[in-house]
């Protein structure tokens, strides 16, 4: 039953969790520092040496407050909205290579939960499910401020999601295959995908900071309009899990901007002076983190620039600009890959 | 209308242009104003640990100084009440008895003196209508309080400690007694 | 382990499907809808069509299921305001719904007897097989349809137009 395959998958879930909530939960602080940069301030620098305990507090803080359950609101849904959201965003994980594989004792092992051959697809589901846990909590919460910042998330996920799914359609069309793996594995020194998907790339990381719920298209918990939004009668760690499920979902946006687009753990030049697989392994991981770090900053440094879209202008953005778009960008890459002899 | 100013702008709707309309270029230009902001010394202050510097003439809490012998110099003429932009501060004169020599300067004195500090706009006028050189302002921060009545201050907490004098002599140069003993001045006649 | 999945998927889906007529909030409802695609979704994994598995899950579970959710969310509708059925109404639901049950199972098992399949390949549901079989031996079902999903697009375009005054 318990083959070393088994073991290691196991661990290999452990860490990989363990990674994801640890680099969420600092994110935060992250987020609260760039923050403060940008607008030349110190940001937390009291918990610890330059605040790095910051987010430990806040957890306690978190834990330690009062949970309020809304007398009218309905019970069962009013938990199992975080509970959807936290769910939803940890699952995406499962698919996203961080690496190219360890041997151990002579065994090749992938640094991968699951290679599923439709990974990409996989990501979309589990996506597009994750706007359940705002709309069930913010219609659960029984409070007009909820019910429409829950409204907002979900027509602003739904549209964008199109034209997501069709940036990564001239994507898939280019590379031939679904399987996340693949797709990192056909980039190899330094042709990154982004190179021959511009547009799409584009498309994409605007998209995916629509699905985000992230400023500029953090609408359904729009403070000067809607109090705090969806998670407005939220209190103590239920909160703490929605507003925790934002910045996981950041960093595995830009775990699958890095994975699609750059490269993912492919490091150029670095085989001609490391040759232990092993190490060259880690340093691709390495070189992945360091990717994806670049992202959640450019996450933040755009939070902190640019002002929130209108509604009206989210909407025309989305159908008016972005799946035009996708859909030239998909018509311009058969075309160029018919001329290029690509395809018959 | 006729504008008055000469300032005023005419303000056009206009559609915007192409390059407006895709946002990109806008989204460019703060991203680098943002950046180039993370790298600038930053304003904030540690403050327990570093506190921010003083101006020497910083207006804050007033003193009624006593002069050389120990004696009290208000002799509550009221010129600080009159200039008081904010009527903050009342008085009740008083004579001064015989064997009251020591305590107080001059003949009459206060014997209440009270300035209330939220009415206080801690402009200094009270400080350059003493004609005894008085009443001044230090570089102390009035203490917050929760009661408002806490905030009117008598004589036991403005007039400066015998054993604790309080150094103003940076706000009495030459060139502020000059001021203040040139009669051609309408505020220094009497 | 596959029978026991398959058991449980299948209870799992009939029990949800079950629910969603039986709930009196329409918003569970929905929300039990939304476990029986899981459930299906669930089966389409064990016959190892991954893909399909997928689509129907961002397709039916995560956008169709969605702007459901969003419509009821948005009409308010509860126990309150739900119209009150007559007597006679409800009788004559029951024995439709009977006679429909009657006539599915009756058409089931005739079918059991009779369809053998063929021994089919696993590897059917795989995307690359599923793409070959839809772009070569479909085709033209496959392109006519998606004309009709663009009318059915270009009609939704037009209703919601603002009428030219």
């Amino acid at each position: 039953m318990f083959t070393p395959a088994l073991i290691y998958s196991l661990i290999f879930i452990v860490i990989i969790f363990s990674i994801t909530l640890v680099i969420a939960m600092y994110s935060t602080y992250a987020e609260r520092k760039v923050a403060a940069f940008l607008q030349d301030r110190l940001g937390p620098n009291r918990a610890g040496p330059f605040g790095i305990l910051q987010p430990v507090a806040d957890g306690i803080k978190m834990f330690m407050k009062e949970e309020i359950i809304p007398d009218v609101s309905n019970k069962w849904l009013f938990i199992l909205g975080p509970s959807v959201s936290m769910a939803t965003c940890l699952m995406t994980s499962a698919v996203l290579p961080w690496g190219s594989g360890l041997t151990i004792g002579g065994t090749k092992y992938p640094m991968q939960v699951a290679d599923v051959n439709i990974g990409i697809l996989y990501v979309f589901g589990v996506v597009s499910i994750g706007v359940y846990g705002i709309m069930i909590g913010g219609w659960a919460s029984n409070n007009k401020y909820s019910l429409l910042g829950a409204l907002r998330a979900s027509s602003q996920m739904i549209s964008y999601e199109v034209a997501m799914g069709l940036s990564i359609i001239a994507l898939v069309m280019m590379t031939g295959t679904l399987s996340v793996r693949e797709i990192a594995e056909g980039q190899p020194g330094g042709h990154w995908n982004v190179l021959y998907q511009p547009l799409g790339f584009l498309i994409f990381i605007i998209c995916a900071f629509a699905e985000t719920n992230r400023a500029p298209f953090d609408l359904p918990e729009c403070e000067t309009e809607l109090v705090g939004g969806y998670h407005t009668e939220y209190s103590s760690m239920k909160l703490g899990f929605y507003l925790f499920a934002e910045y996981i979902n950041m960093f595995i946006s830009s775990a699958v901007i890095a994975t699609l687009y750059f490269g993912g753990y492919n490091m150029p030049f670095i085989s001609r002076f490391v040759t232990d697989p092993n190490t060259l392994s880690l340093l691709g991981t390495a070189f992945l983190f360091g990717k994806i770090f670049f992202f959640i900053f450019f996450f933040m440094w755009v939070r902190w620039t640019i002002p929130r879209f209108r509604y009206d202008q989210l909407m025309n953005l989305g159908w008016k600009g972005l799946i035009p778009l996708a859909i030239l960008n998909i018509f311009l890459t058969g075309l160029i890959m018919w001329a290029t002899g690509k395809i018959n | 209308m006729q504008s008055l100013s000469n300032r005023s702008k005419v303000v056009v709707k206009k559609d915007l242009t192409f390059m407006e309309r895709i946002y990109l270029p806008a989204i460019f230009g703060g991203m680098l104003i943002t950046i180039k902001h993370f790298f600038k010394k930053k304003v904030t202050l540690n403050y327990p640990e570093v506190t921010r510097e003083y101006a020497a003439v910083y207006r804050g809490k007033h003193v009624l100084k006593r002069d050389e012998n120990g004696a009290e110099r208000c002799t509550a003429c009221g010129l600080c009440a009159v200039s008081c932009p904010a009527e903050a501060i009342t008085m009740v004169a008083a004579e001064r008895k015989t064997g009251e020599e020591k305590l107080y300067r001059e003949e009459k004195y206060a014997s209440t003196y009270e300035i209330n500090m939220l009415r206080c706009i801690f402009c200094g006028l009270c400080e350059e209508a003493c004609p005894k050189e008085a009443i001044f302002l230090t570089d102390v921060l009035v203490p917050t309080s929760f009661e408002r009545g806490e905030f009117i201050y008598g004589k036991t907490e403005l007039v400066e400690p015998l054993d604790k004098r309080v150094d103003i002599s940076i706000r009495q140069t030459q060139a502020v007694l000059d001021f203040k003993t040139n009669k051609q001045l309408t505020h220094n006649r009497i | 382990m596959t029978l026991y999945l398959f058991y449980f998927l299948s209870f799992l889906a009939i029990l949800c499907a079950l629910m969603v007529v039986v709930s009196k909030n329409p918003v569970h409802s929905v929300l039990y809808l939304i476990l029986t695609f899981f459930a299906i979704a669930g089966h389409y994994v064990l016959l190892n069509a991954q893909f399909l598995a997928a689509v129907h899950v961002i397709v039916y579970a995560g956008a169709i299921m969605v702007l459901f959710l969003y419509v009821i969310m948005m009409l308010n509708l509860n126990a309150e305001t739900e119209p009150q059925k007559g007597k006679w109404l409800r009788v004559a639901a029951t024995m439709a719904g009977g006679l429909l049950m009657v006539v599915l199972v009756g058409a089931l098992r005739s079918a059991a007897d009779t369809i053998s399949l063929p021994a089919q390949d696993s590897q059917i549901g795989m995307i690359k097989n599923l793409g070959r079989v839809l772009y070569k031996d479909f085709m033209l079902p496959f392109e006519i349809s998606s004309i009709l999903f663009l009318s059915a697009m270009v009609g939704a375009v037009m209703l919601g137009k603002k009428e030219i005054k």
